[in-house]
């Protein structure tokens, strides 16, 4: 009897294994920061692209029914992939872009948008790196979605597609 | 003096001398372990190396950031520098870590509830097994 | 292109003999005839000449750069070097795969005709199991990880090979690996059969013996070079990183470690049945999971293959399948220790068995290590590290009281032992250690107290050992235990350098640029000048570091940046200047926008010693297996 009970026990620990294996198979083995969605926008407050428009801080989150920050650099190839993303974006109503130039040389930075478009409403300067951390981003490019109330809606690592696109667009029709 | 200590030994019996024996092996054991813990960061030198090799570059494939020279790797070196030089203490970079990018950060688990299987059930499997094996032992010698 | 046909039918035909080899073993014990046909022979040489067939025919493509194979196309590049496109063969899932099978015909085989003196019905047992194994890594292979899979049209270059892996180490490695792997199907399909046949007995413990003993080996050293090429080539300076593929190529080690210590107390003293079979089981079954983590994508690592789940479940189903097979049998015919023996506290068996328990204390330590993340991850969403920091604080309190029982182990004698002496050698051993430790400690000076502990344990192994050694010259001995000598002498250096590198090693990192120099302890360094070079695949800048001890001139350090080609990386190759006694590391990174260059500089004493002593340990095991060291002092 003592043999059939630890044979059953062994037989259910090798079932668990399995079936928790079989689970981890179909886990996505990336990291992709999803706890800050949902956490209050840390406070911060950086220079700007352009001096005359002052500042970029929580004050420019707090006006706007929604924000997007979006981390990005001249010299980054998926940012120049997403930016038409953010262009179309940038057009509409209650969304307003906020760029963080990140690591990058002014001019180059300028030169980018006058190239490809420029859809943000302010750049703030991040040219040490310790800005995007304090944000809680890791890489070029990040975007965020925020509401009024400086809570994280959502979080991209990585160039914005297309249904990154249709998320964001129906999350703020809410 | 060597020969009186011997003979003590053979005196009391190799039943006790076990007892003895297990009982020195256990304090050994715990006072390791308690020196391994303690010990841990000594070396003011080293406390940032070490507060550096426990947390995971998020860009690379398994190194630290004392290991890596990504981007984010040096970024998070000069960081957390600053908040050490600002007085902060090693909980505290962990903590501001947690909080930004996930309990995946960092190398060494938290000691919580949702790690106790981790932590406790390698030393809890060591004792259990040492029991069996002194009793099963035991049972099979030479009477 | 002819090449592709060529190897994919060799595979599938290879498969249809398996079968056959299988149905002929099934009828054989239904008909109860004990003489093995000769139809199993003919059948295994030819399924192992169709798999060597079949992998050669995929080196070829791959020399020939026959881009018509995906896998070719994939995995090399004709600018690649012969030797690296040679190697490239198996730097990838579906040829790595062949070469397991290759391994795995080949042991098949060679057990087949290699074992004598055991009976018929034991051997096709373990033929039948061995078989069932080669069938589901053939079909493995075949249906769902086919290297030779054509492209059409084909095209004119391939993908290449990515450049960390062009290294020499690397390329012995998986195959030194896979012998490891492999060997332990072999004891595995054995455990079985042997259950099955009532065969658990010292005969058994025999002739299984040599069996263990080589795969053993093999893995050894193919970890060796897995931390010889993490050191050279991954430009971190260190060898170890409880990366969760280099558990899984330890784990079984342990295993099987453990293993040959119980099988050494079956065959001596017919004892310990049951778990010498749970280990053999434990040890491929580890081997198996170890597959499973690396090449079915559940895992973030520098190592994983790149792949797709759906083989993953191959991988799992076909690990549970044997798993449940394993435990059904054993339950059913579980080897009773009838003529059990008896032994004392201070007895060999004694030491064996707590030789067992700390092994498997280390194993079950890095098991959980290694999968909890993904437990938790399915069972609560939280997404968790374990990495260095864990495994040194779970394990490394337990090593010295491990190194000492290790010392007095093997001096006890099987059944009892002779107490006074014992006594007496340990206060005479202890003393030496004592003094040595404290000479040591003067002349290092900073050491760490956990450090001290180990520097003790490890230094008083080493000399059990070498006055053991010096007593069998005197004695003029003809006969000792060489392997257990050797192997154990090596265990003890490896701690003895691994701590003493910890502690004695130094790094110093900065920024820099050409004309400067900086200083590290009685070190300088001085940083003359760049030079551009091109190879066949990669560009480099190379930087040229002047290195002097005090006065004297030590040489060069050559620190690279290489822009590989195909596929474009940039990698830092380290310049390692190796001695005997101490290493410099030295590896640079260029900052972005600057002149300077971001250099990271290390002093790395008795690296070497590491190196060599994990070499004594695997020399100690292939000793073991001859005949002459049976014989004990």
């Amino acid at each position: 009897m003592r043999k059939k009970i630890i044979f059953l026990i062994n037989f259910f620990i090798l079932i668990f294994v399995a079936i928790v294996f079989y689970k981890g198979l179909k886990l996505d083995a990336k990291y992709s920061t999803e706890d800050l969605v949902g956490q209050t926008l840390v406070n911060f407050s950086t220079t700007t692209l352009n001096n005359s428009s002052g500042k970029l801080s929580n004050i420019d989150i707090k006006n706007n029914k929604y924000s997007i920050i979006n981390v990005w650099a001249s010299w980054c190839g998926p940012c120049r992939l997403e930016h038409p993303i953010i262009l179309r974006l940038s057009r509409h109503k209650d969304l307003n872009i906020f760029g963080i130039n990140y690591k990058d040389k002014k001019k180059n930075a300028i030169s980018f948008l006058n190239k490809f478009g420029n859809p943000y409403k302010k750049i703030g300067l991040d040219l040490t790196g310790f800005l995007s951390v304090d944000l809680g981003f890791f890489g070029v490019p990040e975007t965020i979605l925020i509401n009024k109330n400086e809570k994280i809606l959502l979080k991209y690592v990585g160039p914005l597609n297309e249904n990154d696109y249709n998320k964001i667009v129906s999350r703020i029709r809410e | 003096m060597k020969m009186t200590i011997t003979k003590l030994f053979l005196e009391l019996g190799s039943e006790i001398m076990q007892q003895i024996f297990k009982f020195l092996f256990q304090i050994f054991f715990i006072l390791s372990l308690y020196v391994a813990q303690v010990t841990a960061d000594e070396a003011d030198g080293t406390k940032l190396s070490n507060i550096y090799k426990n947390i995971r570059c998020l860009i690379c494939q398994g190194q630290s950031i004392e290991d890596s020279n990504s981007d984010f790797a040096v970024n998070l070196r000069m960081i957390i520098k600053d908040k050490i030089e600002d007085g902060l203490d090693e909980k505290d970079v962990y903590k501001f870590l947690r909080e930004k990018y996930g309990d995946w950060i960092l190398f060494k688990p938290s000691f919580e509830l949702k790690n106790i299987f981790l932590w406790l059930f390698p030393y809890a499997a060591f004792i259990l097994a040492g029991f069996y094996l002194f009793f099963l032992v035991k049972k099979n010698r030479m009477q | 292109m002819i090449f592709g046909k060529i190897g994919y039918f060799s595979l599938l035909f290879s498969l249809i003999f398996s079968f056959l080899i299988l149905f002929i073993v099934i009828k054989n014990l239904k008909n109860k005839n004990s003489e093995i046909k000769q139809n199993v022979y003919y059948f295994s040489f030819l399924q192992l000449l169709l798999v060597v067939l079949s992998f050669l025919c995929l080196v070829l493509s791959f020399v020939k750069s026959n881009f018509s194979l995906v896998s070719v196309y994939e995995n090399s590049h004709t600018d690649k070097p012969l030797f690296y496109k040679i190697a490239g063969t198996w730097g990838n899932h579906e040829g790595s795969l062949l070469l397991w099978l290759v391994v795995l015909v080949i042991f098949s085989f060679l057990f087949l005709i290699k074992t004598k003196n055991v009976p018929n019905t034991y051997k096709l047992h373990t033929i039948g199991f061995q078989n069932i194994i080669i069938i589901g890594f053939l079909s493995f292979s075949i249906f769902t990880s086919n290297p030779f899979v054509e492209l059409l049209p084909t095209p004119e270059q391939g993908l290449g090979l990515n450049p960390i892996l062009q290294d020499p180490a690397l390329a012995i490695h998986p195959p030194t690996l896979y012998i490891g792997y492999v060997g332990s199907s072999i004891f595995f399909s054995s455990a079985l059969a042997a259950m099955m046949n009532r065969f658990v007995s010292k005969e058994w413990a025999r002739s299984i013996k040599p069996w263990i003993f080589v795969p053993w080996v093999f893995l050894t050293i193919g970890i060796l070079l897995g931390a010889v090429w993490a050191y050279y080539e991954l430009g971190w300076g260190g060898f170890w990183f409880w990366d969760p593929v280099e558990n899984a190529s330890l784990l079984p080690w342990l295993a099987s470690t453990a293993l040959l210590h119980s099988i050494v107390v079956l065959e001596k003293r017919n004892t310990f049945h049951s778990w010498t079979i749970i280990l053999a089981i434990i040890t491929f079954t580890l081997s198996m999971t170890g597959t499973f983590m690396v090449r079915s994508g559940i895992l973030n690592s520098v190592h994983t293959f790149a792949n797709d789940p759906s083989r993953g479940l191959f991988i799992l189903v076909f690990l549970i399948s044997l798993s449940l097979l394993s435990l059904i049998i054993f339950f059913l015919f579980r080897p009773s220790n009838v003529a059990f023996k008896y032994f004392n506290f201070f007895s060999k068996e004694t030491s064996i068995i707590v030789n067992n328990w700390f092994m498997m204390f280390f194993l079950i330590s890095i098991l959980i290590g290694t999968v909890y993340p993904i437990f938790l991850e399915v069972i609560n969403g939280s997404k968790i590290s374990v990495g260095a920091p864990f495994y040194n604080f779970i394990i490394i309190p337990f090593v010295a009281p491990f190194l000492i029982f290790m010392t007095f182990g093997p001096k006890l004698g099987w059944i009892q032992s002779d107490f006074k002496k014992l006594i007496r050698e340990i206060i005479y051993l202890t003393i030496l250690t004592f003094l040595t430790l404290l000479v040591i400690i003067y002349v290092i000076g900073n050491i760490k107290i956990t450090s001290v502990l180990i520097l003790f344990t490890s230094l008083l192994l080493l000399y059990s050992l070498i006055i053991d050694v010096l007593i069998i010259f005197i004695k003029g001995n003809k006969s000792f235990q060489a392997g257990r000598l050797i192997s154990h002498l090596g265990f003890g250096l490896l701690v003895l350098s691994i701590a003493l590198n910890a502690n004695l090693s130094v790094e110093k990192n900065l920024n820099i640029k050409v004309g400067e120099h900086f200083e590290v302890d009685k070190y300088k360094l001085f940083f003359e000048n760049l030079i551009g070079k091109t190879e066949a695949n990669y560009d480099a800048i190379v930087g040229n570091f002047h290195l002097l001890d005090g006065n004297k001139d030590i040489g060069y350090l050559k620190p690279e940046i290489r822009v590989y080609h195909q596929p474009p990386t940039v990698t830092s190759e380290a310049s390692i200047k190796s001695g005997v006694f101490r290493d410099f590391y030295i590896t640079m990174t260029n900052i972005k926008e600057s002149d300077y260059f971001n250099i990271r500089f290390q002093y790395k004493p008795f690296m070497n010693f590491i190196w060599f002593s994990a070499l004594l340990i695997a020399l100690g095991g292939l000793l073991s297996i001859f005949k002459k060291d049976k014989i004990q002092l």
